[in-house]
């Protein structure tokens, strides 16, 4: 569902907010501090992300708080933050916007809006168990520091993978990317 | 020696489950190596934690789905648990995953039921929360001690000038984390002055290196332009080598360096050391046997230098 971008009267969420605070709160403590943003601008001062991309934290707060469910979560720039926290380091109403940012993530990744090479990231873990699995030239350089082929992790243990595995079916995380990964490949 | 060999005496039994996570064993082994022979020598032993996953990554995977990132992250504490040891590592990825969802699961009683109603299921175990994370360089300060590390070195990295960048997520958010300031760390100053050499400082150190939160992943260009002004900035100061405590970061530097003089002509070539590969040095094991050779920036001119 792509946002028309020609529309003028914006369609608000009321309830945004809320489902933002009630989902992150599952995870995270203080989400709901969110709703005291004061729009002072310190989070995008620090921002080292911003000093180089469209990317501005407050405006995603901004639109949040307004109800501007699908410009918040279909946006290109929410996935130009690094998560370096600087922000939340400072934030003078000890919003822990970081902690915002990654809630609003989940929404748009349930939603879709998740990059194709973040859908690879999660085949990787999925076909791995490594975000980073092991290649031939490491392999051969573990060999020659007197370290084994595999390092002791899942890549020595299928039967650890096969958990990793069933976790990911069990809290439905795979069920939502493989819909994903599947649009994403037809593309 | 007698000082050093009494206080190396003090921790001669403790033990750690070393968490590699991905970038450690899959690409850069010899940090692997370096902490493990390090680490022997000052008294404490890293042991295997077998069939670990990623940690798994906390901007990338916690961007995706909180509950299932936090649920694979106490796997791996699970394992540690069950083997009876408490837990280091060598990236902040793995740090900010474990360390946080460890502290997220003693603060959130309901948190833990549903991750440990899925772990049973998965694993057949629920996790207690008995286990310890910490950082390598937290291991070395708290356990092992500072003055137990000068008194061990051999080799002092005199004249070494250190572009330290401690990367994000072994400090902040400082709330969970409690080390300190995050706006002004000393712990990695403190430890590269035992070392010999010297913590060189340069315009916006704690800049992020750009490659965490899955922008590497997403949109590779903003993640090396961030990279890139933190090497101009650390050439500028005129260090020797770049060091960090995280592999992630490690991983940025070292072949982002080159991405960087790919693809803007740039000339970029300051060698990446990762922390506890300087220590290996000093602590008198060859530079040869942690695989520098290997790296994709040239270690050659920090290899000259000793």
């Amino acid at each position: 569902m792509a946002l028309d971008k020609t529309k003028v009267v914006r369609v608000r969420d009321t309830e945004f907010q809320d489902e933002i605070v009630e989902i992150g709160e599952k995870t995270l403590p203080d989400i709901d501090k969110i709703r005291t943003c004061i729009q002072c601008g310190t989070c995008v001062g620090g921002c080292p992300s911003g000093r180089r991309t469209a990317w501005r934290i407050k405006t995603l707060f901004q639109k949040a708080l307004l109800g501007l469910k699908e410009e918040v979560l279909d946006s290109d720039d929410l996935w130009c933050c690094t998560t370096c926290y600087t922000c939340q380091e400072r934030c003078p109403r000890a919003i822990s916007t970081t902690d915002v940012l990654r809630v609003i993530r989940n929404l748009a990744f349930k939603e879709g809006y998740a990059k194709k090479n973040h859908l690879f990231v999660c085949s990787l873990l999925f076909k791995f168990g490594h975000a980073v699995p092991v290649n031939d030239p490491t392999k051969e350089l573990r060999k020659k520091l007197g370290l084994g082929e595999l390092p002791p992790t899942v890549h020595s243990y299928p039967e650890g993978l096969k958990e990793v595995n069933i976790i990911c079916e069990k809290t439905g995380f795979k069920d939502v990317w493989k819909k994903q990964w599947e649009k994403a490949q037809e593309k | 020696m007698g000082e050093g060999a009494r206080k190396m005496t003090a921790v001669e039994d403790k033990k750690y489950a070393y968490f590699l996570g991905c970038l450690t064993p899959n690409r850069y082994p010899g940090i692997e190596h370096a902490t493990i022979e390090a680490f022997k020598i000052l008294g404490v032993e890293l042991v295997e934690l077998k069939g670990a996953s990623c940690c798994p990554a906390p901007g990338v995977f916690g961007s995706f789905d909180l509950f299932t990132w936090a649920t694979v992250a106490a796997r791996n504490l699970l394992i540690a648990e069950q083997q009876g040891n408490n837990i280091s590592m060598t990236c902040n990825g793995c740090y900010g995953s474990l360390q946080e969802t460890n502290h997220l699961l003693h603060e959130n009683p309901d948190l833990k039921e549903r991750v440990n109603k899925i772990l049973k299921e998965a694993t057949g175990h629920e996790y207690q929360g008995t286990v310890k994370v910490k950082h390598t360089i937290e291991v070395l300060r708290d356990e092992i001690g500072f003055d137990t590390v000068r008194d061990a070195v051999v080799k002092p990295l005199t004249g070494l000038r250190v572009g330290i960048h401690y990367g994000c997520h072994f400090l902040k958010p400082s709330k969970v984390r409690g080390q300190g300031s995050s706006e002004r760390p000393r712990v990695l100053d403190d430890f590269i002055n035992i070392l010999g050499a010297e913590s060189v400082m340069y315009k916006d150190r704690n800049m992020c290196c750009g490659a965490g939160g899955g922008v590497r992943a997403y949109i590779k260009d903003v993640a090396l332009d961030f990279t890139s002004e933190k090497v101009q900035n650390m050439q500028e100061a005129g260090v020797d080598i770049i060091t960090t405590p995280c592999a992630f970061c490690h991983f940025q530097f070292d072949v982002g360096q080159q991405e960087l003089n790919k693809a803007h002509g740039t000339n970029f070539n300051i060698p990446v050391v990762f922390y506890t590969q300087l220590l290996a040095i000093a602590l008198g094991i060859s530079p040869l046997e942690m695989g520098l050779e290997t790296q994709s920036t040239s270690v050659q001119p920090f290899l000259d230098k000793l």
